[in-house]
């Protein structure tokens, strides 16, 4: 039955004229969000207001159809035209970069993780829709207020409208076959599994090469993994601890058990292997799984049948060491209409709109709000459930510390990623690269 | 009809000239003229050039980052950047990307242009398609790169392990530091060649026959024309090919950056990569503005080296050749 509904959404995704059987289908399904009576805040719209919005490119059809169509319906009610450019995700920070120097161009800008901080004296303060909407629908998630709110204060720099994460995605059937009944959350059975995968011609694979995303994804979980972390909770480097060289050493015995090449991955390295079969294990995204369903090739389609998720590996953390990128709203102080951009901004937030587009993405977003994690779409195919928990983590890039450019500089920069690297491909002993990788953190960390 | 014209010419001569206004007078100073006439230039150059060369070389001195303007700090961020091994790493990688590169440009480009210099069929089809390395967009023929370089994906890989059967696995090409610059340094001569090869070709075409016909009779080798007519008489073109290829090598980007973003842990990154990933995805304008910064004597250098070095001719300082 979960095949059928997850084939009407893709249906309703790819009929983008025929609107109307998605909406009634979808329409029914929001009243699965528990909701609290509370009266909107009063975002009086300037006259002859006009919105122009950015926001990351879509990595699945329905990210972008329904975002569009929900637009498209606060115009017919307000009649505030608002255009919307979707951006590719590389192309997303040198934009943001230069609206924000600039001081012209887009109303909002939604951008991913610390942008909101690193740009905080340019944006207007979301802190009445924030309390309105977390009052509304049942609280904001740890990730959301943490990345949402500036450091230490309950003011919000900018709305979290969702988050995606990329817990482990492996093939239940060559995992059974070497004796494992899911992925284990102790380090060595963890190891022990890929070891024998990969005697078996099923090697797994995760990018430790300069891939933005997976790459500073997987080096994340291996630190909090073994307890380690960058820095501490006032944001002094305490990368070069014995946990962190623990994790090296263990990554080090993971990485033979990887395929070939994995250093060179970009963002997309792992999604070929997997989908060509190469690798048995990895941890990604919602989309890889979402676009083998859709392929038109059988054999595709089955891998997609035999791929399972699963939380990445807990090893010494007690919460599951995983993170999520959260894309949050940045209203700038130069948009000439910003109750119009607030009050766009939480008409998209609204059940009628949130709910059918998060529900129309399966999965790829994860609500901020924790209301819409109730969505009975959620529970309607068991493949989603880590994702339906992504920003419901303490974790976080530059976690102990303050988020800031210090922490954002040092994903961007691979200076983590590069440490493993180092170690893994023999280039470098566990100990020196954890104190080159602390230097060069702290390098990040002074200037901040 | 010819005489009547002639004739009005020889009386309007004979009007006297009123004295000249001061404006007149000041339109007939040739070193006025002169300047007004590059005023223009100097307005392009101010524009285009100048200014963001001094915003660049005013945000190296400062701690800008993206979303705040930042201080004046002087050269800390010089003086950080000595400390930093990624830096020098991107230094040195820098140096021998463009030295190797551009080596291997100009042996297979003059080889290439030699080739294309003899009579042969289709002459002005096959030129036009040795240019499409050079006319393709760098971005994709980077992502053409990337394909042939996928550890999983490649061609190269695909015919040496499943049609040769010479090797049990897949070759991993940007893995490992060494291989994976030599791949780029490839990519970068099969990019570079066609510019190469076509600006020689001109140069070869401007050679007079003659030249070679008098070797011909006094008994020449083929290496001897070469050597005595060819090499000397394409100095000059050469230079300027040189010069241009050193500055397009020294500076790329899009290859680098498309192929392994500076990958593995650093150590591809160049000069140009580097710079931009610390200033823009990294957000430390100032930082990235002085490794860009400290681009610039290398590029002055390498100019001089090139230009003088190899091209040292009259007809640069405005003679005629001997």
């Amino acid at each position: 039955m979960t095949i059928s509904r997850r084939d009407s959404l893709a249906l309703g995704a790819a009929a983008l004229g025929a609107a109307s059987i998605p909406i009634i289908g979808a329409k029914a399904a929001f009243d699965d969000v528990p909701t609290a009576d509370v009266k909107p805040p009063e975002f009086k719209i300037e006259k002859g207001a006009s919105l122009h919005m950015i926001r990351p490119a879509k990595f699945i059809d329905p990210d972008e159809v329904y975002w569009k169509k929900n637009t498209e319906e606060f115009t017919k009610k307000t009649g505030v035209e608002v255009k919307v450019d979707f951006i590719s995700w590389e192309d997303l920070r040198p934009q943001l970069a230069v609206v924000a120097n600039t001081g012209a161009g887009a109303d909002i800008f939604v951008s991913f993780g610390a942008d909101p901080h690193i740009y905080s004296e340019k944006l207007v303060e979301m802190t009445d829709l924030a309390d309105y909407l977390g009052a509304k629908y049942g609280g904001w998630y740890p990730l959301a207020l943490l990345y949402g709110q500036k450091w230490n204060t309950k003011n919000w720099l900018a709305l979290p409208l969702g988050g995606g994460t990329g817990p482990v995605m492996y093939r239940k059937t060559w995992v059974n076959e070497v004796g494992y009944t899911e992925i284990p959350n102790d380090l060595e059975k963890f190891l022990d599994l890929c070891q024998k995968m990969q005697k078996n011609g099923h090697p797994w694979g995760m990018s430790l090469g300069h891939a933005l995303g997976d790459a500073n994804g997987y080096s994340e979980w291996l630190l909090w993994s073994h307890n380690a972390f960058v820095v501490d909770e006032k944001g002094k480097v305490a990368l070069d601890s014995k946990e962190t060289i623990a994790a090296l050493k263990y990554a080090t015995e993971l990485q033979k058990t990887m395929v070939q090449g994995t250093l060179t991955w970009n963002d997309v390295g792992n999604n070929q292997a997997y989908q060509s079969g190469a690798i048995g294990m990895t941890f990604n995204g919602v989309s890889l799984y979402y676009s083998m369903l859709k392929s038109p090739d059988q054999k595709v389609q089955a891998m997609a049948a035999d791929t399972f998720t699963q939380d990445t590996p807990y090893g010494f953390s007690k919460q599951k060491p995983m993170s999520a990128a959260p894309i949050s709203a940045m209203l700038f102080k130069h948009s000439k209409y910003p109750n119009a951009a607030k009050e766009y901004i939480r008409f998209m937030m609204e059940k009628d709109q949130y709910g059918l587009w998060l529900s129309s993405c399966l999965g790829y977003w994860c609500q901020p709000l924790k209301a819409y994690g109730k969505m009975n779409f959620w529970s309607s195919d068991p493949k989603l459930k880590p994702f339906a928990t992504a920003l419901d983590s303490p974790f976080y890039d530059g976690y102990k510390g303050p988020i800031s450019a210090a922490s954002a500089a040092v994903i961007a920069n691979y200076t983590v990623v590069d440490m493993f690297a180092s170690v893994v491909s023999g280039n470098a002993t566990p100990e020196s690269a954890a104190k080159q990788a602390a230097k060069a953190a702290e390098r990040y960390y002074k200037k901040a | 009809m010819g005489t009547t014209t002639a004739d009005v010419g020889l009386q309007r001569l004979t009007f006297t000239r009123k004295p000249d206004g001061w404006l007149t007078r000041l339109f007939d100073n040739k070193s006025f003229l002169v300047f007004l006439c590059m005023l223009p230039t100097i307005g392009l150059l101010v524009v285009f050039l100048t200014y963001p060369l001094g915003l660049g070389l005013w945000l190296s001195m400062t701690d800008a980052t993206i979303g705040q303007p930042g201080e004046f700090i002087g050269f800390d961020n010089f003086v950080d950047l000595m400390s930093d091994p990624i830096f020098w790493m991107s230094v040195t990688n820098t140096i021998f990307y463009t030295t190797v590169a551009t080596a291997g440009k100009f042996a297979l480009g003059l080889w290439l242009a030699l080739l294309l210099n003899h009579h042969i069929p289709f002459k002005a089809f096959i030129r036009a398609i040795v240019l499409l390395p050079w006319i393709v967009p760098t971005v994709l023929s980077a992502i053409a790169w990337w394909w042939i370089y996928s550890p999983q994906f490649s061609i190269i890989s695909y015919v040496v392990v499943d049609v040769l059967h010479l090797r049990d696995t897949y070759i991993n090409f940007l893995g490992t530091p060494w291989p994976a610059r030599w791949s780029l340094i490839v990519a970068n001569i099969w990019r570079g060649i066609p510019f190469v090869a076509i600006t020689l070709l001109a140069g070869l075409q401007t050679i007079s026959p003659s030249l070679y016909e008098a070797a011909l009779l006094d008994g020449a080798s083929g290496w001897q024309k070469f050597r005595r007519i060819t090499v000397p008489l394409l100095m000059p073109i050469l230079a300027v090919a040189l010069t241009l290829s050193v500055l397009f090598t020294f500076s790329d980007f899009q290859l680098v950056y498309a192929i392994t973003r500076g990958g593995p842990f650093n150590t591809t990154h160049l000069m140009a990569t580097l710079a931009f990933q610390r200033a823009i995805p990294g957000a430390q304008l100032g930082e990235g503005a002085a490794i860009a910064v400290s681009m610039i004597p290398f590029l002055i250098g390498a100019t001089l080296l090139c230009f003088f070095g190899v091209g040292r001719r009259k007809w640069q300082q405005g003679e005629a050749n001997d």
